[in-house]
């Protein structure tokens, strides 16, 4: 076989990065800057999403694939939205105490599906307008305006109220019951949360509530892989799309000789390894087809499942080494490590897409596919339409891997800073 | 149906072809309680009065009688306590029943014909419990305790001073005592459902027919132990559990891997839930649940409460002799297992916050030492396992990676699942893992967790470590016959040494190595 150009590789990952921003563009309501959650029709907004569209407008101004002025367009839409909406927080309010409710109405943007006040997803929001706070820099009455508006954002999230005088920040709220918390269990996508929180200026959490959120952590050596252990790999990689974690430790990194983003690299090897194993004797499993992850996944109702022998386990977080699996891979899993392990994620995304091409049209990554779950007509599952969170976390960190251009933006970011100082973070470019 | 089931009871008050007419209930009751029992006569002073005839009683008794201590034992109910009743070994029996019909059913993974529709016969499996209560009731019968030279009184003990104790009117002076009463299933206190019946494990085990539908309340390791059972007899089980997280104390993988397991046996487990009221609707029970802001009611036709257990220290007029409680945690022990009266020590479920079979043993003895023979041992320098008997089992050693964490300990897991090991492979067990958790740099054990078919009988290779100091790296020479699940601890032991190898040994190899290739 030929070996792969590195023009070649540019290519792919353009295209790919490419389809991944257009999702957004093809998704946002003009009028609010409200991003549908999927493409499913009459889908609600998903507040991460919008914090994802607001991280990757940059990252198309830069590659001309939008003019300056319509991302910043978009972004202050967006943004405004946020910071008039109603605060009360009612059952149809947008939020309460600066976070806001997981899914809203894509016109009215008031609260649905009953969803609960969500503190991780309000977080990965406000990193959305952080980072398009630190690339509009310029003079002009609009760029200064966007930025007063993201700080606002930030400086309102109460990140104190959200520890429900607990230890920890609870993991989300509602109006008809008041705060849910189902414990913090080890690692998580939450860093950027608590960064987030420990930078605030105005409503910091307690000091010490990054060591009692860490205090769960597993240190695990699996498959003669040591690491810190997550079994879904989208925890190893959200909070990556904004902070660049190479060389930078917090207390536990450094007292086991690694960082994030290589403990995020190990995650990739721990991956393949269970896929070579494939102890579920899955169709399609090997060190070159991997992507266990929270994603979409077939249900016991969906066409081609009735024969499939086992249970389906549809939109979750799937993981290794102990599930749940039920044969369902995220295709775009691979992309979205590519900056931790670039040789095994590029090999991996070429050699899914051969095999398995219906799952990636048009270089755009379906949420998940099953390839041992045919249909009457000899075709295998696909998770239909496209996910905003999927989306954003291939186009963020494609573009991590080839500019660095938001891990530069938010390393100058000083709330961020603080943050990560605050947490015990040291070394590296901090 | 559990009207069915209750009405069954009643009709076995009135006799007839019933469980208690059987020859082995027969044999049970003539062992653990003669009808025809007459008390002995107190001697004028007992080395030792224990009260309760429970596991950790039974223990304390016969350990003291074998070293030559006169010995009264005092027992309300039945000999055996809640272990040999309605506890351990009742349940486990059925729980091996449960498995022999979950494996049929699914034996096309074994390489077997499947028989679709196997018809589960619970009252067979309950005679089989019987009889095999009635086996084991054979060792500590009255007869027999009395044979080793302890006299056994059987009523309701009652302290009448620091040193003198009644039962059924006769006064009884002792040196030492022992309580041993256990504990109790506790009640919730859900409006409606007294009224509307309800089984815990104190009467699960009289039932003759498998309930329709069941909800146990509890997400516990008794809930789940009897939710899997009994789902795998048939019965549409759901779990409802208050805390939002599945077995809580447990190790997140652990509680996973046996979240999963209960899935696929097609158990409903309903988290973060509240059972808010229940009424009786004719031979059904209807059952209000709030969620969050959700509600929702769940009709079945028995209720299992499986919300822990309460230690017994009713009735025993503990402050005459001086003795502290509090009802919740049960008499107040030091470490030595003594109470606040010098003269009296506690064992077993009346005193520990760990209601286990193995803790009431091992605590026993230790009071018995610290009582009659001036031993020093400490309750807290013993490593106690403990196993949740569902399938796969979760067993459990030593210390959790979150508490040495919370305790500043560092420390490294070593993992390996149990689709790595060729036994479990060759068995269709490959679910569930070995995590063994070392100080970390070394290989000191100071906990693991084990989950597997048989994770009962693997956790103790990890105790008997941690008891005789041995470390990780030592057990990888440890020969395991192969092929055995246990080998899969000797895989984290490999995996110790390949991570970590000791500097001498290493400094060995490299030697040997560099010979070689000159």
């Amino acid at each position: 076989m030929d070996p792969i150009t590195s023009s070649e590789n540019e290519g792919l990952l353009d295209d790919v990065e490419r389809a991944a921003f257009d999702y957004f563009r093809h998704t946002v309501n003009p009028a609010n800057g409200l991003v549908a959650d999927t493409t499913r029709e009459h889908w609600p907004c998903s507040i991460a999403v919008v914090g994802f569209a607001l991280s990757v407008y940059p990252v198309a101004v830069e590659r001309g694939w939008v003019a300056r002025d319509e991302a910043l367009e978009s972004s202050l839409t967006a943004l405004r939205f946020f910071r008039d909406s109603d605060q009360r927080g009612a059952p149809d309010s947008t939020g309460y105490n600066g976070f806001y409710y997981h899914f809203l109405d894509m016109r009215s943007g008031k609260r649905i599906w009953r969803s609960e006040l969500s503190m991780i997803d309000t977080a990965i929001l406000i990193a959305g307008a952080l980072t398009v706070r630190m690339y509009f820099g310029g003079e002009t009455a609009r760029e200064a305006e966007l930025r007063e508006i993201a700080d606002q954002l930030y400086r309102r999230v109460d990140w104190r109220w959200a520890q429900n005088s607990g230890r920890t920040i609870m993991q989300g709220w509602k109006p008809e019951s008041g705060f849910l918390h189902y414990g913090w269990e080890g690692y998580s996508e939450s860093i950027i949360l608590y960064v987030l929180a420990l930078g605030s200026p105005t409503h910091p959490p307690a000091p010490d509530t990054y060591e009692a959120w860490t205090a769960t952590y597993q240190w695990e050596n699996l498959y003669d892989i040591d690491f810190l252990y997550a079994g879904p790999l989208f925890i190893h990689q959200f909070s990556h799309a904004w902070i660049d974690f190479r060389g930078i430790r917090d207390p536990f990194m450094r007292a086991k000789r690694s960082d994030y983003f290589e403990n995020s690299r190990r995650a990739v090897l721990v991956q393949r390894e269970y896929m070579r194993r494939n102890p579920g004797e899955f169709i399609g499993y090997d060190e070159q087809c991997w992507g266990l992850t929270a994603c979409d996944g077939p249900n016991a109702a969906d066409a081609g499942t009735a024969n499939a022998g086992r249970r389906l386990f549809g939109y979750t977080a799937r993981g290794v080494p102990y599930g749940p699996d039920d044969g369902t891979l995220a295709g775009w899993a691979a992309a979205a490590s590519l900056p931790f392990a670039p040789e095994i994620a590029l090999a991996t995304m070429r050699t899914m897409a051969r095999r398995y091409p219906e799952m990636v049209l048009d270089h755009r990554y379906a949420s998940a596919f099953n390839p041992g779950l045919i249909d009457s007509d000899g075709r295998f599952w696909i998770s239909p339409g496209y996910y905003g969170l999927d989306q954003g976390i291939v186009a963020t960190m494609i573009e991590n891997h080839r500019t660095q251009l938001i891990w530069r933006l938010m390393r100058n970011c000083a709330y961020i800073v603080t943050g990560l100082r605050r947490a015990g973070f040291a070394g590296g470019w901090l | 149906m559990t009207a069915m089931a209750t009405a069954t009871c009643m009709q076995r008050q009135r006799g007839g072809d019933l469980p208690e007419n059987e020859p082995a209930e027969h044999e049970r009751t003539h062992n653990v309680r003669p009808a025809d029992w007459r008390n002995p006569v107190p001697v004028q002073r007992y080395d030792l009065v224990v009260i309760g005839a429970g596991t950790a009683g039974l223990i304390a008794a016969r350990t003291a009688a074998a070293k030559g201590a006169k010995v009264a034992l005092i027992e309300r109910h039945l000999l055996g306590g809640t272990c040999l009743n309605i506890g351990c070994l009742p349940s486990k029996a059925l729980i091996r029943t449960s498995r022999i019909y979950a494996e049929m059913r699914d034996a096309d993974r074994y390489g077997a014909l499947a028989s679709p529709g196997i018809p589960a016969d619970f009252a067979l499996a309950m005679r089989r419990v019987r009889q095999i209560r009635a086996r084991a009731s054979r060792s500590d019968s009255a007869q027999r305790l009395t044979a080793a030279g302890v006299d056994v009184f059987f009523g309701q003990a009652a302290f009448t001073g620091a040193d003198s104790l009644s039962v059924k009117g006769a006064i009884l002076h002792f040196a030492k005592a022992v309580i041993a009463t256990g504990a109790r299933p506790a009640t919730p206190s859900i409006p409606g459902l007294a009224e509307a019946g309800f089984l815990t494990n104190e009467n699960a085990f009289e039932l003759s027919e498998a309930p329709r539908r069941l909800l146990v309340i509890g997400g516990g390791p008794l809930g789940c132990e009897m939710a899997q059972a009994f789902c795998r007899f048939g019965v549409r089980t759901v779990i409802v559990q208050k805390r939002p997280l599945f077995l809580p104390r447990e190790e997140r993988d652990a509680a996973q891997v046996l979240s999963d397991a209960f899935a696929r046996d097609g158990i409903e487990v309903r988290l973060n839930t509240r059972v808010v009221n229940v009424r009786a609707e004719g031979t059904r029970k209807v059952v209000d649940l709030v969620s969050d802001d959700y509600e929702s009611t769940v009709t079945v036709d028995a209720i299992l409460a499986g919300t822990g257990r309460v230690p017994s220290v009713h009735g025993l007029a503990l402050e005459a002799a001086g003795i502290d409680y509090d009802r919740r945690h049960g008499i107040h022990v030091d470490d030595f297992l003594r109470t606040s009266n010098p003269r009296v020590y506690a064992a077993g479920d009346a005193c520990l916050a760990h209601k286990f079979n193995d803790t009431a043993d091992a605590s026993a003895r230790i009071a018995v030492q610290n009582a009659l023979f001036h031993a020093r041992r400490r309750w807290s320098s013993l490593t106690i396992p403990w196993c949740t008997y569902t399938d796969p089992e979760i067993a459990h050693v030593g210390l959790y990676v979150r508490h040495a964490r919370e305790r500043g300990i560092p420390v490294d897991t070593y993992t390996v699942p149990m689709h790595d090991v060729d036994r479990a492979i060759a068995d269709d067990e490959e679910t569930g893992f070995v995590k063994i958790t070392v100080d970390e740099g070394t290989d000191r054990i100071r906990g693991a967790t084990i989950v597997a078919r048989h994770a009962g009988e693997m956790i103790s290779e990890i105790t008997l470590a941690i008891e005789a100091r041995i470390g990780l790296r030592r057990l990888a020479h440890v020969v395991h016959p192969y092929p055995t699940q246990a080998e899969a601890i000797r895989k984290a032991a490999d995996a110790c040494n390949r991570a970590r190898p000791a500097s001498r040994a290493q400094d060995l190899v490299s030697r040997s190595l560099h010979w070689l290739r000159r």
